[in-house]
């Protein structure tokens, strides 16, 4: 057997166009040292990879990196929807930049390329098929984020915020990371699908305390990426701090990396009896307690926080169906992985809209202020309330907030395939507390009396033209995906 | 395409571009001759789709559905999706019904606007909200026909929360939420059927389609508390009076007149169309809440001193008849409930209009501060005698079929359980006069009060045109009630035979 491994490189395209874009962007901010300059290369360079992605994943599954049978590395059409949607979720969140890079103190070249290199993780995230490279993706896509969440210079809750995740995140990582190595000394793979093969075949491994603690600890420590209840508590506190666009990408890229790690482990390595009854209580708990704690803020970021808490709970809840046997056929768990691969690709379409809306609402540099604040956007800036208000009525799942009704459609269809009745009603009662902040927040912008004094008749500031190309951009592709929701649940079921 | 195709798209088409169009056209006053012109071509479109073969001209037992023009295209595959239109005797009235009243309304407000926010935005709501009811009542797809029930929603809410009374962003949320939560287990109860059934195809589902009896005890439990909120059936009203008194007066006619329908259309159709066994199981305690409702509607009524409170409790009681009849699951239980509908939709939204009128000219709606009005007013309290005594079911006008029949239905069903229902739901009716000769008496009756002193009697052009076909139908219906059960005739049939 040669000892040296064949390196199929086109499989790994993405990865070296979202590396190289990081790689350039420092090389840019060094010679050119402009901040055009440097901003157009990290968009350029996310364009390049979610085109690359595109391109690669629309052919073959490709693998490298391999053992015998087993792989490091598997492009196949999910992890390259994953690369092409981090790609995009980059672009966005350097266009709701702009303002925050041109007028505030944030150094663009240091920005731009901490961005790209949470992108790089991001795209090699997809395609991990072992534990480490998953974990090493995961820490790559977190780990400039604890910067870049202190970057609003001169703001305490900023630097709060900073130290708060950089924490969480890091005892985190380091039970995913115990658990991976108690999965090693149990079973001897790290291999996702070699790990799944071997606790197929040998169910007395289960029944050993070191593999339960183990299966526990990925899990958990997965579920604080994802800010699952009862491992939320950082979420709130570090969105509010960190600057907006920054949120924006905590509350939808890192998230989504969250989930694609933790669909990764569930689908393909561990066993679903052990992890269904644990996300069915993660997801009852998860979105419960969003919604209910969403009802009573005061801040706008905080209430949106609080509701990508919950929404998280409607990510994992396809996968709680797994607890009950009617959820372990083989046609309902590939429903249920294909129901939250697509509910999360809406999720962060429609929130991604909703973050873009509110940087072009408030000043720039400024943070997401309290709802009190926006009140009577509408008369200021018709377009983004409109924007605005269609992204959270999708985030509610009611028309004309298409994509998002079609999301809990999907979610709910596919917990009845699995026999979940019990968590589709609680999914379904959710709607209605989440509704009830989402028309708070919705119907402020409207509100026509009480208007904060001074504000009425401030001259409306239009927003950069950035931020005015993100928004449009994602609200048109919700827009789009909400008459043609066929296309992400084709891409999701891959 | 043919040409009933061409008009299933048509009749949702035209108000959606419409809505757009009003939304678009810069000045208030041109924006809202626009939308009229669109509802009024809607209504034509609408109307135009009672051509088409009636009768079944098949081999072997007829399918439960039959309809007269249908449209079946593919859109979301992946959710059991697909864009499946049709119209049949038991949609076809409240299709008509809709976009009549929608015009009438898009015309009102070319006459007067409610405080609150442009024309504009209103009309193109109301638009909005017309195609959510039309594609309801035309949905021959169970997942369309629940993503139609959710469009209603907002605009809806939009038009309490924007052009309502003064409590009107409370009385507004209580709507969403409580029609929320009823959509919600609307869609998990469609789920539940189509899980099972592998199909959300209505027609082929009518009749049980073979669904287990666990599966259609659920569904319907799901699909009829989903129903029971919207209707609204006790004890799941109490957002209704709120949104009611609230709403402008447009928005009442169009709550009362069709969108309560969606919630009694979708009973007939859907919950006991595809779950027959549930219905069957369940038919007792749909009987008893719906008495119960017509009773306490009309004890509440006796109670109630103001106008615009007192006409919504009403609606509680007469959709209670409604929900009688088709808790009867016999042929003429569910004529009765089909005929009720539609008498409801024309005389309570005329009730509305005329409520209006007397709070816009008033300014209070307080019954102890309105008296003599026929004394200032006497072709208003005229009209307003005339839709009450409808209401209260006259022989003769609308409201008489309905609630005449779903006590005969009750009687028909024999038993001690549904006579003693019958009993009830009589003594009800009975009760339901006596309130509107309350209302009578107080109203229009006496001397009159200060509020009533200053009116004059001319009634605007506006509002005449937009009462006079409400009038003609209520007395159309009344006198050939065949208009409705004619059409219905078939329909309902093909259904109570898939019930056995």
């Amino acid at each position: 057997m040669s000892l040296v491994q064949s390196v199929d490189n086109v499989a790994l395209l993405p990865a070296y166009l979202a590396a190289g874009t990081a790689v350039l962007v420092l090389l840019a901010d060094l010679l050119v040292a402009r901040r055009g300059a440097t901003v157009a290369v990290a968009a350029a360079g996310a364009v390049a990879t979610a085109v690359g992605a595109a391109l690669v994943g629309a052919g073959q599954t490709r693998r490298t990196f391999c053992v015998g049978a087993d792989c490091s590395w598997v492009l196949d059409g999910r992890a390259a929807l994953v690369a092409a949607v981090f790609a995009l979720l980059t672009l966005g969140v350097l266009g709701l930049s702009g303002p925050l890079l041109r007028d505030g103190p944030t150094p663009p070249g240091e920005y731009c390329f901490l961005l790209a290199c949470s992108m790089t993780g991001g795209v090699v995230l997809g395609a991990a098929g072992d534990l480490i490279t998953l974990i090493v993706a995961l820490e790559t896509l977190t780990l400039p984020l604890y910067v870049l969440v202190g970057l609003r210079r001169g703001s305490l809750a900023s630097a709060e915020a900073a130290v708060t995740f950089f924490v969480v995140s890091v005892v985190a990582t380091t039970l995913t990371l115990l658990g991976a190595a108690l999965l090693y000394a149990a079973t001897g793979g790290l291999h996702l699908d070699r790990l799944g093969t071997i606790l197929g075949e040998r169910p007395e491994l289960l029944d050993l305390p070191l593999t339960t603690a183990a299966v526990a600890l990925v899990v958990l420590g997965l579920a604080f990426k994802v800010a699952a209840v009862p491992f939320h508590a950082w979420a709130p506190a570090t969105y509010d701090g960190a600057p907006l666009p920054v949120a924006a990408y905590l509350s939808t890229a890192s998230k989504l990396g969250g989930v694609v790690a933790l669909l990764a482990v569930v689908q393909r390595a561990l066993p679903a009896d052990v992890t269904g009854p644990v996300l069915a209580l993660l997801a009852v708990a998860t979105m419960t307690v969003g919604n209910l704690v969403a009802l009573r803020q005061r801040r706008t970021v905080r209430l949106l926080a609080w509701s990508s808490v919950a929404q998280a709970g409607y990510i994992l809840a396809p996968l709680g169906a797994l607890a009950l046997a009617a959820g372990r056929t083989d046609e309902a768990r590939s429903a249920a992985y294909a129901a939250a691969v697509a509910y999360a690709v809406f999720f962060v379409l429609l929130e991604l809209a909703a973050f873009a809306a509110l940087v072009a609402l408030r000043p720039a540099g400024a943070d997401g202020g309290t709802v009190d604040d926006l009140r009577g956007a509408a008369r200021r800036h018709p377009w983004v309330a409109a924007a605005l208000a269609l992204a959270l009525i999708g985030l509610a799942g009611l028309p004309p907030g298409l994509a998002g009704l079609f999301a809990k459609v999907t979610v709910v269809r596919s917990l009845l395939t699995g026999g979940a009745g019990w968590l589709a009603l609680v999914v379904a009662v959710n709607a209605v507390i989440g509704l009830a902040y989402y028309l708070r927040l919705a119907a402020t912008l409207y509100a026509g009396d009480g208007r904060v004094a001074g504000s009425g008749d401030r001259p409306a500031a239009r927003p950069a033209w950035t931020v005015a190309a993100a928004l449009g951009l994602a609200t048109a592709a919700a827009v789009v995906v909400g008459f043609a929701p066929q296309l992400v649940l084709d891409l999701a079921a891959r | 395409m043919s040409f009933g195709e061409f008009l299933l798209v048509a009749v949702l088409a035209l108000p959606a571009v419409g809505a757009v169009l009003v939304a678009a056209t810069p000045r208030d006053r041109a924006a809202r001759l626009v939308g009229t012109a669109v509802a009024a071509l809607t209504l034509v479109g609408a109307v135009l789709l009672v051509l088409g073969d009636h009768g079944w001209f098949g081999y072997g037992s007829a399918p439960a559905v039959q309809p007269w023009h249908r449209l079946d295209l593919p859109w979301v595959p992946g959710l059991d999706l697909r864009f499946h239109l049709g119209v049949d005797g038991i949609s076809w009235p409240l299709v008509a019904l809709t976009a009549l009243l929608t015009l009438l309304c898009c015309g009102y407000t070319l006459w007067r606007v409610p405080e609150g926010g442009s024309g504009r935005a209103l009309v193109a709501l109301l638009l909005v909200v017309e195609v959510g009811i039309l594609g309801t009542f035309l949905a021959l797809d169970l997942v369309l026909f629940f993503a139609f029930f959710e469009v209603v929603l907002l605009p809806m809410y939009a038009i309490i929360a924007g052009w309502g009374g003064a409590d009107r962003r409370r009385a507004a949320r209580k709507f969403a939420l409580y029609t929320l939560f009823g959509s919600v287990l609307l869609l998990v109860g469609v789920y539940v059927v189509v899980a099972a059934a592998g199909t959300a195809d209505i027609v082929a589902l009518t009749g049980g389609a073979g669904l287990s009896r666990g599966t259609q005890l659920a569904a319907f439990t799901l699909l009829g508390l989903a129903f029971a909120v919207k209707a609204p059936l006790w004890p799941l009203h109490s957002w209704l009076p709120d949104a009611h008194t609230q709403a402008p007066t447009v928005g009442s006619v169009i709550l009362a007149g069709v969108l309560l329908k969606m919630g009694t259309y979708g009973l007939i159709r859907v919950a006991v169309g595809v779950a027959p066994e549930g219905a069957r199981w369940a038919a007792p305690v749909l009987g008893v809440l719906a008495v119960a409702a017509i009773l306490i509607g009309s004890l509440v009524c006796l109670a109630q001193d103001e106008l615009k409170r007192l006409i919504a409790y009403s609606s509680v009681g007469h959709m209670g008849f409604v929900l009688l009849g088709v808790a009867t699951l016999t042929a003429t239980g569910i004529q009765a409930a089909l005929i009720g509908n539609i008498a409801h939709g024309v005389i309570t939204g005329l009730l509305f209009f005329l409520a209006g009128a007397v709070k816009d000219r008033t300014h209070t709606g307080a019954l102890a501060e309105l008296s003599g009005l026929r004394e200032t007013a006497p072709r208003l309290a005229g009209l307003l005698g005339f839709a009450a005594v409808a209401s209260l079911g006259l022989p003769g006008l609308a409201g008489f079929w309905g609630e005449a029949f779903a006590v005969f239905a009750a009687v028909q069903r024999g038993g001690p359980f549904w006579t003693t229902l019958a009993v009830l739901a009589a003594v009800g009716g009975a009760l339901t006069a006596a309130y509107f000769l309350r209302l009578l008496r107080q109203v229009t009756h006496g001397r009159p009060s200060p509020a009533v002193g200053r009116l004059t009697p001319g009634l605007a052009g506006a509002e005449l045109t937009a009462w006079a076909p409400l009038v003609l139908l209520a007395l159309a219906v009344g006198l050939a009630p065949t208009l409705v059960l004619g059409l219905a005739n078939g329909p309902v049939d093909a259904l109570v035979g898939v019930l056995r």
